[in-house]
C-alpha cells in the first residue's frame, strides 16, 4: 500500500477530483495548507503599501491505494493539476505500514 | 428666505432658564440683509396677529425635526457600533480583532456616561466669563432638563443624545492609530481625558457658543471638531506608542477586507445622520447636506479606484472603501454650505490628497498611524474645512458668504480655525499621553503582541475553527 500525498493549487482540486473519480478511487482526504517552493511568496497591496506573503495557499490530498494503482493515479493527478506555471505543486509517494477500517476492523488492502 | 443652520446654535429662538429670548448672533452672519428684515417683519406680524401664542410660537417642539434628529442619533451611533468597529476590525490581524471591537464598544459606553456627568454641559452650556473657551457645569447630569425642556425646537434630551454620538465616535476614531499594541487600560484612560481636554473645548469653540463659532467658522458637521482633532491626536499617540511589530516592511495584511467593506458601508449610510442630521432640522438644508455627502463619497471612491488601477493594475476593495471614507471626512465640514458641484469637487480633492497622505505619513514621516487616521480623517477634515470656504461661493452652487462676507475673509477664518484646532489637539494630546504613560503605560509587551491582544487582554478568541 502506498500513501500518495499531492500538494496542488486550490483551484485545481475539482479537476483532480474528477480525474480520480474516473479511475475509480474509493476515498480521499483533502486539507487546506499553505507553503512555498520555488514560487516563493506573493505580493499583495493594501492602501498603496506592499505586503509580501511568504506562504501561498495550497490544497493537500492524501490517498492510500494499492501498489498497482499508484502509477495511474500519480499520472492522473499530474495531468489534472498541471498548469505549466511555477507553483503547480508536488506529488510524493510513501510506503504505508498498515491500514484499518474503523467500522469493521478490516486491515490491509481490504481496508482501502 | 433661507436660514443657514449653525450646529449647536441652530435654534433661532433659544429660551434660557429665565424665559428670555436669546437669538444667537451667528444666525445673522448667514442671513442676507433683505431676508433678515423680512424675518423681523414676519415675526413682528405674527406677534401682532396672535399675541397669546406668540411666546408659544417661539418655543415649540417641531415634530418633524425631532423625528429626523431621533433617527440621525441612531444613525450616528450605528456608525460607531458596529460600523467603525467592523471597518477597523477587518484591517487588523485576526488575533486582534476582538480587541478592536472591545475598544470601540468600551469607548462608546464610557463616553456616554462622561457626556452626562459633565461633557454635554461643558460643551454646550454658557460658561459665563469663560464662554469663549468653555461652557459651564449648569447642565451636568442634565440638571434641570426634562422631557419637555427644549433646545431650539428639539427636546433638549434629544440634542444631548445627538451630540453624544459625535462625542462617542471621535475618540473611537483614534483607535485606528494604536491597534494591536495599546493596553486596554490606557485606551480607556486616554479616551476619557481626551474627551474632556480636547474634544469638548474644540466642540464648544465651534458649536457651543465659543470663539470659533462667533468668528463665523464653517464647520457644519465636524471637520474640525471630529476629524481634525482625532486625526492630529492620532499622530501624537503614535509618536509615543511606537509602531506595530514588523513596521514598515514585515506587516501583516488586513485579515478580512470583506469585514472592512461592511463597516465602510455602514459608515456611509450612518454619515447621512452625521451630516444631514447636523442641519438639526428636517428640511432642504438637510437634504442638500445628504446629497453633497453622498456625491463626495462616491467621487472619492472612484478616485481611489482610478489611482490604484493605474498604479498597480488592480483596484482593490480596501482601496475603494478607504476612498469612500476620505470623501466622507472631507465633505463633513462643508456639507451645509456647498452644492452638488461642491460635493463632486470636494470628493475629488479629498480622494486624491488623502491617497498620497497615506503613503506620506507611513513612507516619509515613517509613523505607524496604523489605520491612517491622520491621512484620511485628519487631512480630509482639514482639507474640507478649507475647501468649504471655496465651494460655498454662490457661483459654485454654495450658500454664499452673507452680505458682509467674502471668500477671502471666510478662507482666513477657516485657516484660523484649522490652526487653532490642530495646535490645541497636538499640545494637549501630548500632555495626555504623558499622563497615561505614567499612570498605566501605553504599550503592551512583545509577548502579548505575539500572542494577540484578544487572548492577552480579553481572554477570548474570535475564530474557533
Amino acid at each position: 500500500m502506498k500513501l500518495i500525498m499531492a500538494i496542488i493549487k486550490p483551484f485545481k482540486l475539482d479537476a483532480v477530483r474528477e480525474a480520480l473519480t474516473e479511475l475509480g478511487i474509493q476515498g480521499l482526504t483533502v486539507s487546506e495548507a499553505k507553503g512555498f517552493g520555488r514560487q516563493k511568496g506573493q505580493t499583495e497591496i493594501y492602501r498603496g503599501a506592499e505586503y509580501v506573503i511568504d506562504f501561498v495557499p495550497k490544497v493537500r490530498l492524501d490517498l492510500v491505494v494499492d501498489d498497482d494503482q499508484v502509477e495511474g493515479i500519480v499520472e492522473a493527478i499530474r495531468n489534472a493539476a498541471h498548469s505549466d506555471k511555477i507553483g503547480d505543486g508536488k506529488i510524493f509517494v510513501l510506503e504505508v505500514a498498515q491500514a484499518m477500517r474503523i467500522r469493521t476492523g478490516e486491515v490491509g488492502n481490504d481496508a482501502l | 428666505m433661507v436660514v443657514f443652520p449653525v450646529r449647536g446654535n441652530c435654534d433661532a429662538y433659544r429660551i434660557d432658564k429665565d424665559g428670555r429670548d436669546t437669538m444667537k448672533r451667528l444666525q445673522s452672519t448667514f442671513l442676507q440683509g433683505r431676508e433678515k428684515s423680512f424675518q423681523v417683519l414676519a415675526v413682528a406680524a405674527l406677534l401682532l396677529i396672535v399675541p397669546e401664542t406668540a411666546a408659544a410660537a417661539e418655543a415649540q417642539m417641531n415634530g418633524a425635526n425631532t423625528a429626523w434628529i431621533l433617527t440621525s442619533t441612531a444613525l450616528v451611533l450605528f456608525m460607531t457600533l458596529p460600523g467603525l468597529a467592523l471597518f477597523y476590525g477587518g484591517l487588523v490581524q485576526s488575533k486582534n480583532v476582538l480587541s478592536v471591537f472591545m475598544q470601540c464598544f468600551a469607548i462608546a459606553c464610557l463616553m456616554s456616561v462622561l457626556w452626562l456627568i459633565g461633557g454635554y454641559s461643558l460643551a454646550f452650556s454658557d460658561g459665563g466669563a469663560a464662554n469663549a473657551f468653555i461652557g459651564g457645569l449648569d447642565k451636568a447630569f442634565l440638571s434641570g432638563i426634562g422631557m419637555d425642556t427644549l433646545s431650539g425646537d428639539l427636546p433638549e434630551p434629544l440634542f444631548f443624545m445627538f451630540q453624544m454620538t459625535f462625542a462617542i465616535i471621535t475618540p473611537a476614531l483614534i483607535v485606528g492609530a494604536y491597534p494591536e499594541r495599546m493596553k486596554f487600560s490606557a485606551v480607556l484612560l486616554f479616551s476619557a481625558l481626551w474627551l474632556f481636554l480636547v474634544y469638548i473645548p474644540v466642540c464648544h469653540w465651534v458649536w457651543g457658543g465659543g470663539w470659533l463659532g462667533d468668528m463665523g467658522t464653517f464647520d457644519f458637521a465636524g471637520g474640525l471638531v471630529v476629524h481634525a482633532t482625532a486625526g492630529t491626536s492620532a499622530l501624537i499617540v503614535v509618536m509615543s506608542l511606537g509602531a506595530r511589530q514588523g513596521f514598515p516592511s514585515q506587516l501583516h495584511p488586513p485579515h478580512s477586507p470583506g469585514m472592512t467593506m461592511m463597516g465602510a458601508a455602514m459608515l456611509w449610510v450612518g454619515w447621512f445622520g452625521f451630516n444631514a442630521g447636523s442641519a438639526v432640522a428636517a428640511n432642504g438644508a438637510a437634504a442638500m447636506a445628504m446629497t453633497v455627502t453622498h456625491l463626495s463619497a462616491a467621487t472619492a471612491s472612484l478616485v481611489w479606484v482610478v489611482i490604484e488601477w493605474r498604479k498597480f493594475g488592480k483596484p482593490s476593495l480596501v482601496g475603494i472603501v478607504t476612498g469612500t471614507i476620505a470623501g466622507l471626512a472631507t465633505i463633513t465640514p462643508a456639507s451645509g454650505y456647498v452644492g452638488p458641484i461642491g460635493g463632486l469637487g470636494i470628493g475629488l480633492a479629498g480622494g486624491v490628497v488623502c491617497y498620497y497622505a497615506v503613503a506620506f505619513v507611513k513612507g516619509v514621516w515613517k509613523l505607524d498611524d496604523s489605520l491612517d487616521v491622520f491621512a484620511v480623517h485628519g487631512v480630509g477634515g482639514i482639507l474640507g474645512t478649507i475647501l468649504a470656504a471655496v465651494f460655498a461661493a454662490e457661483a459654485l452652487g454654495g450658500v454664499g458668504f452673507g452680505k458682509d462676507g467674502s471668500m477671502g475673509a471666510q478662507l482666513t477664518t477657516q485657516v484660523i480655525g484649522v490652526a487653532a484646532t490642530v495646535a490645541w489637539s497636538v499640545i494637549v494630546t501630548w500632555i495626555i499621553v504623558k499622563i497615561v504613560e505614567g499612570a498605566t503605560g501605553l504599550r503592551t509587551s512583545d509577548d502579548e503582541i505575539t500572542e494577540g491582544l484578544d487572548l492577552s487582554y480579553h481572554g477570548e478568541r474570535d475564530y474557533n475553527f
